[in-house]
C-alpha cells in the first residue's frame, strides 16, 4: 500500500495485518455445486473475458432465431395456412440445427476440459479437497447442461409459441417434454464425446478441430449412407449406420420411444433395432464417462 | 504437536527411488526443505497432500493420515506448485476467489479473503487483469495467494523463488517469513539453494537422493562456529603483531587469508579485548565482523554432493 506524497492525507489506510478465517467451511457437495455452476457459466463466457462470450452467445442467438420465426409464422398465419401443429416437430429441430450445436460443443468443450490440462490448473484443483472423480463428473455435468440449455432453449420458445397459437395444450406439453428428454440425451452424448476428445490433447485448436471432425463428419457420412441405403432398398444398413452419429442416434431413440415424426431417411424399425439404439445411447454416455475417468486417473498432479 | 511426521516413508518409481525410508518430524514455524533437483522434495510434498501413494511407510499431516484422509488434509493445507499452473485468460482476483470456493469457502468469504490475501502478497490493481500478461514475479505471488486463500494451517511451497530476479526473490522470501511468523501458518518451503533458506527458516531439513541428510534448527547450523574476522592497519606487520598479542592474551587466533585474523569468540568480552589490544599497539581497526558460517559450509564439510550453494 504505497502512498505517494502528492496525495492529500485525507484518509488513513490501516494495515489490519493477517486476519484468520473463522467462518464456515463447506462440504464436498457445496464445493461440487459451486464448481458445476462456475463451469456452466464459463461455457457461456460468463465470468470470463468479453471475447469468450461472443461465440456462445451468437450461437445461442442463431439457435433461437429459426424457432422465433417458426413461432411468428405459427401465431400469425395459423388459420391462413390451416396449421394445427408445430411447423417443424420438436424432435426434428436439433437435427436441423446440428451444425450450430456441433460448433458450440466443439468450441466450449476444450475451453472447459483442455484448458485445465494445458495450463496445469488441474494441479490446483487436485490439491484441494474435491476428489479426482468428482472433478471429472462435475466437468462433464457442466458441459452437458450447457449443451442442453442450447438445444432445449429453442424448444421452449416453440412450446410457448405453440400455446400462444392455441395448439392443444395437453398434446403440446407431452410432445415438448418428450423432446426435452431427447435434448437431454443428445446433450449427454455430445458432451461425453467432446469431453473425451478434448481430454486427449492440451492444444485448444487441435481439440476444437477434432471435435468438429468427429461430430460433423460422422453426421455427414451417416446421412449419406442412410440416403443411399434408402435409394438402394437396403433400409437395414441405413438403420445400423444411424447409430454412429449422436444426432441420428438420439433422433432414432425418440422415434422408437415416443413415436415422433421421422427426421432421418432410415429411422429404426422394429423393437430389436429400437433397443439397439437405446443401448447404443446408454453405451455412448457411460463409455464416455468411463473413458474420462480413466484418462484423468493418469493425470499427474 | 508435530505438523508433519513421516515414518519409514519410501517411494519407488520403476527406475528410481525418490524417497528412501524417510523419518522426519516437522513442527511449527518455517521449515526449509533443501536438496538438489531430484532429491525427492516434490515427491514428498505430493505424498503429504495425499495425491501420490507411498510405496511403504507412512506419514501424518496435522494429525491426519495421508493414505486415508487426503481430502481432510487438503482442506487444511495450501499448496504452491513449482511449475506454472495459472490459466492465462482469467484475472488473479477471479481465479483466487474461485479456488477459495473450491477449498470450501462460501462465495462472500472467498471474495473477502481473496482481497486480503492479494494485498498481503502485494498484488495491487493488476489483480483485475488477465494473468496471461503477468511477469514471473506476479505469477508467483498469485500462486502463493491461492495457497493462502482458505487460511490453511500449513502451506507447502515448492520452489517459490524459482525464476525470480534477486529483488523479487528477496520479496518472496520476506513473504515466506511473514507467513510463518505474523500469519501463524506453518510453512514447508523447498529450495535447491541452501543460502536462501538460512534467512527465513527456523528449521532446515536436508534431503539427498531421497534420504534424510540432516534435520536441525537453523541456529544450530549458524552457531556451529563463532568467530570474528579482524582487519587492522598502521604497520606492514600489523596483523602479525595483533595476532601475537591476542594469543598472549589467551585467545585463539590464526591468520585467515590476506591481512585478516580470525579470532575465536570465547565470551562477551572477546570483542572488547580485540579493540583494546589494537589500541594498545597503536594500530587502526579497519573492521571486525562475525564470521558467518552459512548453511552450505556445514554441508560442504559433510556429504551434500550435488547441493548447489548460492
Amino acid at each position: 500500500m504505497a502512498s505517494s506524497p502528492s496525495e492529500t492525507p485525507s484518509g488513513v489506510i490501516h494495515d489490519l495485518g493477517y486476519r484468520p478465517y473463522g467462518g464456515p467451511r463447506l462440504g464436498e457437495r457445496a464445493v461440487s455445486w459451486s464448481f458445476f455452476r462456475t463451469g456452466l457459466r464459463n461455457t457461456y463466457g460468463l465470468g470470463r473475458s468479453a471475447r469468450s462470450k461472443v461465440l456462445p452467445m451468437i450461437l445461442l442467438g442463431l439457435m433461437l432465431l429459426p424457432a422465433l420465426i417458426l413461432v411468428g409464422v405459427l401465431v400469425q398465419a395459423k388459420d391462413l395456412l390451416d396449421l394445427d401443429e408445430q411447423i417443424v416437430p420438436y424432435s426434428t429441430y436439433p437435427l436441423t440445427t446440428q451444425l450450430l450445436v456441433s460448433v458450440f460443443v466443439a468450441a466450449q468443450a476444450p475451453a472447459l476440459v483442455s484448458r485445465d490440462l494445458r495450463f496445469r490448473t488441474i494441479t490446483l484443483y487436485l490439491a484441494r479437497p474435491m476428489r479426482r472423480s468428482a472433478y471429472v463428473l462435475v466437468r462433464f455435468a457442466s458441459l452437458t447442461v450447457a449443451t442442453f440449455v442450447l438445444v432445449a432453449a429453442p424448444l421452449l420458445l416453440m412450446y410457448v409459441g405453440g400455446l400462444l397459437a392455441d395448439l392443444p395444450v395437453g398434446r403440446e406439453t407431452v410432445r415438448f417434454l418428450e423432446a426435452v428428454a431427447g435434448a437431454a440425451l443428445l446433450a449427454a452424448c455430445l458432451a461425453g464425446l467432446a469431453a473425451v476428445v478434448s481430454a486427449l490433447t492440451i492444444r485448444r485448436g487441435l481439440a476444437v478441430a477434432a471435435v468438429i471432425v468427429v461430430l460433423l463428419v460422422s453426421y455427414t457420412v451417416v446421412s449419406a449412407i442412410q440416403g443411399i441405403s434408402l435409394e438402394a432398398g437396403h433400409d437395414g444398413v441405413g438403420q445400423v449406420a444411424g447409430i454412429f452419429s449422436p444426432y441420428t442416434l438420439v433422433n432414432g431413440v425418440q422415434v422408437f420411444l415416443f413415436d415422433v415424426p421421422e427426421a432421418t431417411a432410415t429411422p429404426p424399425e422394429g423393437t430389436a433395432m429400437g433397443l439397439l439404439y437405446v443401448g447404443a445411447t446408454v453405451l455412448t454416455v457411460l463409455g464416455s464417462v468411463a473413458a474420462l475417468l480413466a484418462r484423468y486417473r493418469r493425470v499427474s498432479p | 504437536m508435530a505438523v508433519i511426521e513421516t515414518t519409514g516413508l519410501t517411494k519407488t518409481y520403476p527406475r528410481v527411488t525418490a524417497l528412501d525410508h524417510l523419518d522426519v518430524t516437522i513442527g511449527d514455524g518455517v521449515t526449509g526443505l533443501v536438496g538438489a533437483n531430484g532429491a525427492g522434495k516434490s515427491t514428498l510434498i505430493k505424498i503429504l497432500l495425499g495425491l501420490v501413494p507411498a510405496t511403504s511407510g507412512g506419514a501424518t499431516v496435522l494429525g491426519h493420515d495421508v493414505a486415508s484422509e487426503g481430502g481432510l488434509i487438503r482442506a487444511l493445507v495450501g499448496y504452491m506448485p513449482e511449475h506454472d499452473c495459472l490459466p492465462a485468460d482469467v484475472s488473479a482476483s477471479d481465479l483466487v476467489v474461485h479456488l477459495g470456493q473450491m477449498s470450501g469457502l462460501p462465495y462472500a468469504a472467498a471474495r473477502e479473503r481473496t482481497s486480503d490475501v492479494l494485498r498481503h502478497v502485494g498484488l495491487a490493481e493488476e489483480r483485475y487483469r488477465p494473468i496471461g500478461g503477468y511477469s514471473t514475479g506476479m505469477k508467483q505471488r498469485v500462486k502463493l495467494a491461492q495457497a493462502l486463500v482458505h487460511d490453511p494451517r500449513l502451506v507447502l511451497l515448492d520452489e517459490p523463488t524459482n525464476g525470480l530476479d534477486p529483488a523479487a526473490r528477496d520479496d518472496m522470501l520476506g513473504l515466506v517469513r511473514r507467513i510463518g511468523q505474523e500469519f501463524g501458518i506453518a510453512v514447508l518451503v523447498t529450495s535447491h539453494l541452501l543460502g536462501e533458506l538460512e534467512r527465513v527458516s527456523d528449521h532446515v531439513v536436508i534431503l539427498d537422493s531421497g534420504r534424510l541428510l540432516r534435520s536441525s534448527a537453523t541456529t544450530d547450523f549458524l552457531h556451529a562456529t563463532g568467530s570474528l574476522l579482524v582487519e587492522v592497519q598502521g604497520r606492514p606487520d600489523a596483523d602479525k603483531l595483533l595476532g601475537q598479542a591476542l594469543v598472549d592474551a589467551g585467545l585463539t587466533a590464526r591468520p585467515a587469508g590476506g591481512a585478516l585474523i580470525e579470532v575465536e569468540v570465547r565470551d562477551e568480552t572477546t570483542r572488547d579485548v580485540v579493540r583494546d589490544l589494537t589500541v594498545d599497539l597503536g594500530l587502526g581497526l579497519v573492521r571486525m565482523q562475525d564470521r558467518h558460517h552459512r548453511i552450505e559450509d556445514v554441508f560442504r564439510e559433510g556429504v551434500a554432493g550435488g547441493v548447489q550453494p548460492v
